[in-house]
């Protein structure tokens, strides 16, 4: 196990930013820290990487106690911060030089180490303009570069992708792909389930400082719910209608009119609403149920709330 | 955890790259400063002044100002520029996901204060040996005062910075408490022959006093005993407040 946390707890005055959290990463894989702003994941990584300390609890990295040797545990991982910490009057060489001096690198090896991650993430057509006129892509690439000068065991990567254009987060989940092949094991936050059910081998759901479950992506969503999803517009009042004659759907989210179900098999139930319809096509989608779902179904809470709530109905 | 030298020279080396950007800007007016305070208080009021302290006036001047030289590079660096990377550039989060912790954070600093404040004050001092305003070899005395200026004024810079909230609130620490201390600290004026009873143990406790009086003997290359006294309070006075500060930076940036 790359990092075990056991039974951990983060008290701010009055608030209990996380609630006797234990989880257990092992080496090797993409582990997704799941949950919607203030869950309590950006403390639980920084107790991590040993700058927050726990009220209680322990926490060990590469099976070193963080509490006590922090210095010995931040040498061999690297930290991606949700907020860019580039020096923006310098470019990205001398960045990546004054950050390899955290880590006491030395000549040759700075110089050697700053031009290998400029080519790793591409930045070599920009590699001497000072950060400030980069895109934003470009000085996110730079600032994951920045954790990885000292060659990390583990990366944590706090929000990687937040306000970036899909073509940039495809360009970076690319990398972080590549990085955990050559055996680099990430820790990564997101809010975006899309991007963990990309990237993670397996995933962790917060929220309000618990883990309410972990595990692969794939088996949350049979676990919690089924492989198929059909959305369709629908007012409350035309359910029953709608679902006479039918099995009984393993579970029902609403929120406002649009109503998804989740099934084992949705071609069946969607021929049927096709019949009750009778020609006057209503909007129907048909998808493979994602972590989104799973999500919604743990936490009942919308992502981007939407201001009418989600409703919840399970049938087992 | 302690203090880590390689680290804090880490830290010290991110101000280093990038006040290397921008030095031909910033040094300028280290030079200009002096000549301005000179050629105004020292030919300008000095026409009317011709003797103070046993000298010309603006000879008078001249080992004071290198103090205020010393303590103004210090100043600035420990109050806006701290602050910008505190909270805009977030520098101290960066720093701390490597194995640079806040003791080293603060040390850092502290040591990239004490150099400007020599860029500062080394720069004055050249301007005024070149008047021809220091007599050599005497005045070279003053050289390790000036770190030791930028020392104890980074303690104090530091203290107050990690109690403020607000960018605003450093205009205060300048007009009220560093402006109060460049006018009454011996340097326009001998302060001995203008206080008398309690009020010159009062003075005692203003921090410029100690340093402009080290520079002053320095100058005329003698030196009383009063120098341990004002050694021993510029040393006990960074030590304390860095002291104070370590813990509080310690819980500040790890909360």
């Amino acid at each position: 196990m790359i990092i075990e946390v056991e039974s951990v707890s983060k008290r701010f005055a009055e608030r209990l930013a996380v609630d006797a959290l234990s989880l257990t990463v092992e080496s090797g894989i993409c582990f997704g820290l799941l949950g919607p702003n203030g869950a309590g994941k950006t403390t639980t990584l920084r107790m991590i990487y040993g700058v927050t300390q726990p009220t209680a609890g322990t926490i060990r990295v590469f099976g070193i106690d963080v509490a006590r040797h922090a210095r010995a545990v931040r040498a061999r991982l690297g930290v991606t911060l949700q907020q860019n910490v580039l020096i923006e009057a310098l470019s990205p060489r001398e960045n990546l030089r004054v950050f390899g001096r955290y880590h006491l690198l030395r000549e040759p090896e700075l110089s050697r180490r700053a031009d290998e991650l400029i080519d790793f993430l591409d930045l070599r057509s920009h590699a001497n303009v000072p950060v400030k006129q980069l895109s934003g892509g470009f000085q996110r690439r730079l600032a994951i570069g920045l954790s990885l000068v000292n060659r990390p065991e583990l990366l944590v990567l706090d929000e990687p992708t937040t306000g970036l254009d899909p073509a940039v987060r495809l360009a970076l989940w690319s990398r972080v792909r590549d990085l955990r092949a050559a055996g680099t094991t990430v820790l990564l936050t997101t809010h975006y389930m899309d991007e963990a059910q990309r990237l993670c081998d397996r995933v962790a759901i917060m929220s309000a400082g618990k883990i309410i479950d972990a595990g692969t992506p794939a088996a949350l969503i049979t676990t919690h719910l089924a492989a198929e999803a059909v959305e369709l517009d629908c007012a409350p009042h035309e359910d029953a209608a709608l679902f006479d004659g039918l099995p009984v759907p393993r579970h029902r989210l609403r929120i406002g009119r649009r109503l998804t179900v989740y099934l084992d098999d949705a071609t069946a139930f969607a021929e049927h609403i096709r019949r009750h319809d009778r020609g006057d096509r209503r909007t129907l989608v048909v998808r493979p149920t994602n972590l989104e779902d799973v999500f919604l179904a743990l936490t009942g809470t919308a992502l981007e709330g939407d201001g009418s709530g989600p409703a919840w109905s399970d049938h087992e | 955890m302690t203090i880590s030298l390689p680290y804090a020279l880490a830290v010290w080396r991110r101000n280093a790259a990038m006040y290397r950007r921008t030095w031909m800007w910033n040094i300028l007016p280290n030079f200009f400063e002096p000549v301005l305070y000179l050629v105004a208080m020292g030919i300008g009021v000095g026409g009317y002044i011709t003797r103070m302290g046993g000298t010309s006036y603006i000879g008078f001047l001249a080992p004071g100002l290198v103090c205020v030289a010393a303590m103004n590079g210090a100043s600035f660096e420990v109050t806006y520029n701290i602050y910008v990377r505190l909270n805009f550039e977030k520098a101290y989060d960066a720093m701390l996901t490597t194995p640079i912790e806040p003791q080293d954070v603060l040390a850092g600093e502290v040591l990239w204060a004490v150099t400007r404040s020599c860029i500062y004050g080394g720069s004055f001092f050249i301007v005024i040996v070149c008047f021809g305003l220091a007599p050599l070899p005497a005045s070279l005395g003053v050289i390790p005062v000036i770190p030791l200026t930028g020392l104890l004024f980074a303690a104090i810079g530091i203290a107050f910075s990690l109690r403020v909230v607000t960018l605003d609130v450093f205009s205060f620490y300048f007009t009220l408490f560093l402006t109060p201390l460049f006018l009454f600290s011996d340097i326009f004026f001998p302060l001995n022959e203008r206080l008398s009873g309690y009020w010159l143990w009062v003075a005692e406790g203003l921090p410029l006093l100690h340093p402009v009086r080290m520079a002053r003997m320095a100058f005329h290359g003698q030196a009383s005993p009063m120098v341990f006294w004002d050694l021993a309070y510029m040393l006990a006075a960074s030590a304390l407040l860095l002291a104070w500060a370590r813990r509080t930076v310690q819980r500040r940036l790890t909360s």
